[in-house]
């Protein structure tokens, strides 16, 4: 074996070169994200700094940072905030666990038997093309201006997601999972449980996901519309009384909730998928 | 109807007859398409059967009715002398892909047959079996592994091990390796052939490789076309244990060459 140059010269110099690697490679997410917040936080500051825009409908990023203070100072301490954010957070778990249970059931019945699908399927999406925040009138006609009417909206809005999530997944077993659980002369039950279920779960957690963000929606929606001691009923009231920073500060611990919550969502998939290995921004790396 | 109804295999030097088909045909409801038509075997104890056939010779229907997946149209199906109505434990199959559950350890995939038939303590009792499998087929040391860190042939070997926990009189493979590259399905192959041996198993083997069909068979069943139907049944006599090397030897060559001129014939009538 000898290797042969065919330029004929005698160098035999190592083809060592460097591959060029981007900055958005070498450069830490952390440090991008960063990056990112502040250049947007500066832009924000020199719009409202030259008074392109009236302070009553933007605050200064100081304004707002002001006012996320005292909120959190009112929330840490006890305040009338914090008994506002109780009443949300209720709602949002009740109407969450009212959509998991719904959307969980009608998911299993829609996905898995026929007659679910040809019957059941076509209204439930007629009735998920629907506008479902214009139902909100009706709930409180129907529940009243207690939490009741906010955890049936959030639930109402969640529960589609995880009807489809849930109804996807029991279809994604493919054909060998399928011929395989009846060569082993396994029951319907059996299928489901140990095969279809297992099988579905990404798809069911994706559902759960979306749901996550439409509980929150809902339950703030529902406040604005049904009044209520809740959050969203002080973000209404600050914003009556052009409170941007008030608003705004609102606003952004509402998000931290529905980021918690996502996030919860998450942690169990991770729990309980651990074998599908998902690649979505903000898993982690 | 001519000559392949009367297609009747002579019980070959092996033991007794395991799986009997007479006669057996389907015909789909749906498009009234016959896709099998007078198909007779018998497959003994201990013996390996290939089929073989282009798509469309009903070689996968035939599997389906032999694995009680769909019932024939006409004929009679008998394992063990008790006619196949069904799903059965004594009927071990694989297929092309693996299968294996994410969340189930390799020893817990294994053991899924027997929790699906008999029950999760019967599967825990079933354990120390599916260890002694795993080192059959040469996977000791990876009962507590989850299927993702296997390789494609260590998957399918699981596979052999899930197939044969339940002792199944008799083994349908549906190409089992043929999603694997070359070498390592030569490789599986050979190991397969031991497995078989050391078993006694009675195999039968549907693959699209005439190379594999006669490396492995004692008797390749090459099947026809609309309607699918057995258009020749080659003894393969060739000595036994097979080796890789043998597929180098005029007389391998010439068996293909036989099987393939066959296929040729029937393929474009």
């Amino acid at each position: 074996m000898t290797n042969v140059d065919p330029s004929g010269s005698a160098s035999q110099d190592d083809t060592v070169w460097t591959e060029t690697i981007g900055w958005g490679d070498r450069i830490p997410r952390s440090i991008q994200m960063l990056f990112v917040f502040v250049v947007f936080v500066l832009l924000w500051d020199l719009v409202t700094r030259f008074g392109l825009v009236s302070r009553l409908i933007l605050p200064t990023p100081y304004e707002t940072l002001v006012d996320l203070i005292f909120v959190g100072e009112n929330l840490l301490t006890g305040g009338y905030m914090l008994a506002a954010l109780w009443i949300t957070l209720q709602e949002v778990f009740w109407g969450f666990l009212l959509a998991i249970f719904i959307g969980f059931t009608l998911g299993v019945i829609v996905g898995e038997t026929a007659f679910g699908e040809r019957a059941i399927m076509p209204y439930l999406v007629a009735i998920d093309t629907m506008p479902k925040v214009a139902f909100a009138p009706l709930f409180v006609a129907w529940l009243g201006f207690d939490i009741d009417s906010k955890v049936a909206l959030a639930a109402f809005i969640a529960t589609f997601p995880i009807i489809v999530g849930t109804a996807a997944g029991l279809h994604a077993a493919d054909a060998n999972s399928r011929m395989l659980f009846k060569t082993m002369g396994a029951s319907r039950w059996q299928t489901l449980v140990k095969m279809k279920l297992p099988l579905g779960l990404p798809q069911i957690f994706t559902g759960l996901k979306i749901g996550s963000v439409g509980v929150m929606a809902g339950a703030i929606t529902g406040e604005f519309l049904g009044g209520g001691k809740g959050f969203g009923e002080l973000i209404r009231t600050a914003s009556s009384q052009l409170n941007t920073p008030r608003v705004f500060s609102l606003i952004l611990y509402l998000s931290v909730i529905g980021l918690g919550l996502f996030a919860l969502v998450a942690w169990v998939q991770r729990r309980f998928v651990f074998w599908h290995k998902e690649r979505i921004s903000g898993s982690g790396d | 109807m001519q000559a392949a109804a009367a297609t009747s295999l002579s019980v070959s030097s092996h033991g007794a007859p395991v799986y009997e088909l007479r006669n057996v045909g389907k015909t789909y409801a749906r498009n009234k398409v016959t896709a099998l038509q007078g198909v007779s075997l018998t497959l003994t104890k201990g013996s390996f059967t290939a089929v073989i056939g282009s798509s469309g010779c009903g070689k996968s229907t035939l599997l389906k009715i032999m694995a009680g997946l769909i019932p024939p149209s006409t004929g009679r199906v008998a394992l063990q002398g008790r006619p196949v109505m069904g799903p059965r434990r004594d009927i071990g199959m694989m297929f092309q892909q693996a299968t294996l559950f994410p969340w189930r350890t390799t020893v817990e995939n294994i053991v899924l047959p027997i929790e699906i038939r008999d029950g999760k303590a019967a599967a825990r009792a079933a354990r120390e079996n599916a260890r002694a499998l795993l080192e059959l087929v040469g996977l000791k040391g990876f009962e507590d592994v989850y299927p993702n860190e296997l390789s494609g042939g260590m998957a399918q070997r699981a596979a052999i091990c899930r197939m044969l926990i339940t002792e199944p009189a008799v083994l349908l493979l549906d190409e089992p390796f043929s999603a694997l590259d070359e070498l390592a399905r030569d490789f599986m192959n050979m190991e397969l052939q031991r497995i078989c041996t050391s078993r006694q198993a009675t195999a039968f083997l549907v693959t699209h490789s005439i190379p594999e069909a006669v490396l492995l068979a004692d008797q390749v069943i090459v099947m026809a076309p609309r309607p699918g139907r057995i258009a020749e049944v080659v003894e393969i006599d060739l000595p036994r244990p097979r080796t890789l090397d043998m597929m180098t030897t005029p007389k391998f060559g010439k068996l293909v060459e036989h099987i393939r001129s066959r296929l040729d014939k029937e393929a474009f009538i």
